[in-house]
């Protein structure tokens, strides 16, 4: 029982990106013409030689994943864990054939089935009925696997009474719900799951975990990407955590887990940028989360007052130029973004020196982890610096709005609002 | 094979390294020739989805074109026939092989843009889109073939042993179209200026390929460097097929034909073998 199903060796994966280089100044029509003209010529060479081409006038290279190297045994559950843009979606392709590595090797014994999505292939046209064969094909189920399983997956999807309905009349709900039942009734040795359970309504979500449950448990191979911490622990007992492409951490979900968490809340309560980042306008050299008695923190109450602090350094008097932050919840939802342009009295900068603050309020934010992103910008330019989810903080369930019940409240957001009598 | 689902003792192994062509890739495209199956069913329960008079869209299109053609090269222009055979019949017999290339050309070489939904989250041999395409003008073929036979019911004509080679010539269209289907198809995938091409193309193609009038009015002289063009070969099989005695095949420029259809299917296929890994990066 303990033989690998998939090994993976040295796996690299190499994207080139290119980008446009900007032209300052004035530029004469003649120099547009000669520039579009050159890149037209250097196109139909690449055209001619077979080379793919990128859009733009310069490239980078782009290690979306490297020098990845694991083990996987049969009937293991794997979690794969990071932030966005660590390399997961792209090793899960490459595991499913999608895409082909750069470098490296990957092993594969038995059938893979992968579920990068759910719904794959669904045709608005097409009745319930009719989709649930086109996808099962697409999945890789044979017609006569789908014909033994058809009622079984409509009795999942609950959508027998629409069963011939064109699926463009489906509500989202139902869409959902058949997509994922076809999905979850594919019985492939090694399966490969990208963060499919983050649709659907909550009870849905539940019932897709037990049933993938059911599938860890019956002796298959299986691979699941999440950012939901409390679905990886469950169904997985091994995980791996990736960090820009490298394979960071690997062991016991306990362990990667709580390593995943630490990274991203201990440690990051400031970041310093030695010589600092962003161009010849603006310079930041460091950003901190501090508590309302002025230290470095990265745990709050929601009852208190905190606030994010920036050290920037203006280099040309400009009032074009916005810095500011993106909030985002430990499920990547976007809560808010805010920028120091908001307020009129900051839009214009004189050349210089600037610690500038940011004050969340108290009763706001309700528990949980949040990150945070920084960056500055020309609205309607350029990006001038980006910093995705550089720092993390933990708003406690104690204190506050709800703060002694034991659930807490539900929401988003845990506000302390006004409530008072009419009459 | 390997089509059970249950835990085999023979599995197979599969070794993922960059650069490394399949070596069952053919084996493969048989394995996945379910999901070939289907795509093909979609596409065509598609075609005429909310549509009023649907698939009859397949009958109208080409038997208009053949009587705006037959008016302009028979009547006006006052080309002549082939043989004994009516006008219009001749007209027909191309218009057949004629609308089935270039169905099969724009629908295979749009194929897999229209298909980026999957190619960017399965895996299957994509060979699999560009092909499944084909179904569909062929059974738009098969519909207007009945056309053909109304018309033949009209003029009187009873074909000869000649009918029974026509899969053969069908067949031809069909791989005529496939070559530059697959590579264009895959270009297409880069460059999206390939889909301003095809339109055009077959636009263009209509005028230059004997279907109007018949291939025996170009000069002797002429005749192989027009054989170039791969549809003159099976529009002239078409014929040959159909009105019989009264079209003999001119050799030489068919096998010039055949000669550049072999290339252009080699071309495509090999292409799009190329280029295929790369292609859920690229869409």
């Amino acid at each position: 029982m303990n033989d690998i199903v998939i090994k993976v060796e040295n796996l690299g994966k190499k994207y080139i990106i290119g980008h446009q280089v900007e032209r300052g100044g004035y530029t004469a029509l003649r120099d547009v013409l000669m520039q579009n003209a050159r890149t037209l010529w250097n196109k139909t060479k690449d055209l001619a030689r077979g080379k793919p081409i990128i859009q733009g006038d310069t490239m980078e290279e782009v290690w979306a994943l490297k020098d990845v190297s694991f083990e996987i045994h049969r009937g293991e559950a794997v979690g794969i864990i990071g932030r966005n843009g660590a390399g997961k979606s792209t090793l899960l392709k490459i595991l499913s054939r999608i895409t082909e590595p750069t470098t490296g090797r990957v092993t594969i014994k038995g059938r893979v089935a992968s579920l990068l999505e759910v719904g794959t292939g669904f045709h608005p046209e097409l009745s319930g009925r009719e989709n649930i064969y086109l996808n099962g094909t697409i999945l890789g189920m044979t017609r006569v696997e789908i014909k033994q399983k058809f009622d079984e997956i409509v009795a999942f999807a609950e959508i027998e009474k629409f069963l011939d309905t064109p699926v463009k009349r489906y509500s989202s709900g139902m869409y959902i719900r058949l997509a994922f039942a076809v999905a979850a009734h594919l019985e492939p040795e090694i399966l490969v799951v990208d963060e499919v359970l983050a649709v659907g309504d909550a009870q849905f979500q539940k019932k897709c975990l037990g049933k993938m449950g059911e599938v860890a448990k019956g002796g298959r191979t299986v691979l699941f990407v999440s950012h939901n911490m409390a679905a990886i622990s469950t169904l997985c007992e091994k995980a791996f955590l990736f960090t820009n492409g490298y394979l960071n951490k690997s062991g016991t979900t306990a362990q990667v887990v709580s390593v995943y968490l630490q990274a991203g809340s201990l440690k990051n309560g400031e970041i310093v940028w030695t010589g600092g980042i962003g161009d010849d306008f603006i310079r930041l050299y460091s950003v901190r989360i501090l508590n309302c008695s002025n230290s470095v923190s990265t745990s709050f109450f929601s009852h208190e007052e905190f606030f994010i602090e920036f050290d920037h350094v203006r280099e040309k008097s400009s009032d074009s130029i916005r810095m500011g932050f993106q909030l985002l919840a430990s499920d990547g939802v976007v809560v808010l973004t805010s920028e120091d342009g908001d307020c009129d009295d900051l839009k214009y900068r004189k050349r210089g020196r600037y610690r500038t603050r940011v004050s969340m309020p108290a009763n706001f934010l309700n528990n949980g982890t949040y990150y945070l992103t920084i960056g500055a910008h020309i609205p309607m330019q350029r990006i001038i610096f980006l910093e995705k989810e550089c720092l993390s903080f933990v708003v406690e369930r104690t204190g506050g709005v709800g703060g002694h019940v034991d659930d807490g409240r539900r929401g988003l957001i845990r506000p302390l609002l006004k409530w008072y009598d009419e009459r | 094979m390997t089509d059970s689902s249950s835990t085999h003792p023979q599995e197979p192994v599969l070794i993922i390294e960059p650069g490394r062509t399949e070596k069952n890739y053919w084996a493969d495209l048989w394995r996945y020739r379910e999901l070939f199956v289907i795509l093909a069913w979609r596409d065509i329960s598609v075609r005429y989805k909310q549509t009023i008079i649907g698939i009859l869209w397949a009958i109208i299109r080409p038997l208009l074109t053949m009587v705006v053609f037959t008016v302009i090269f028979g009547r006006i222009a006052k080309l002549p026939s082939e043989g004994s055979s009516p006008y219009a019949l001749m007209v027909f017999a191309a218009m057949l092989p004629w609308s089935l290339f270039s169905n099969a050309l724009s629908e295979s070489s749009n194929s897999l843009i229209s298909n980026a939904n999957l190619i960017g989250k399965v895996y299957f041999p994509r060979l699999i889109i560009p092909a499944a395409t084909m179904v569909t003008a062929f059974i738009d073929f098969l519909i207007s073939f009945i056309i053909l036979i109304g018309m033949m019911v009209y003029y009187q004509f009873t074909p000869g042993w000649h009918m029974l080679l026509l899969p053969f010539f069908i067949l031809l269209a069909l791989l005529a179209s496939l070559g530059p289907g697959l590579w264009i198809t895959a270009l297409n995938v880069k460059y999206r200026d390939f889909r301003y091409i095809i339109p055009f193309v077959v636009q263009f193609g209509l005028y230059v390929s004997p279907v109007g009038f018949s291939s025996k009015i170009v000069p002797e002289q002429w005749r192989l460097l027009y054989s170039l063009n791969p549809m003159v070969g099976v529009i002239d099989g078409f014929r040959w097929c159909i009105l019989g005695g009264n079209s003999p095949i001119y050799m030489p420029g068919f096998l010039l034909s055949l000669a550049i259809i072999a290339f252009f299917l080699w071309l495509g296929v090999s292409r799009f073998r190329k280029m295929e890994k790369t292609f859920a990066d690229l869409i």
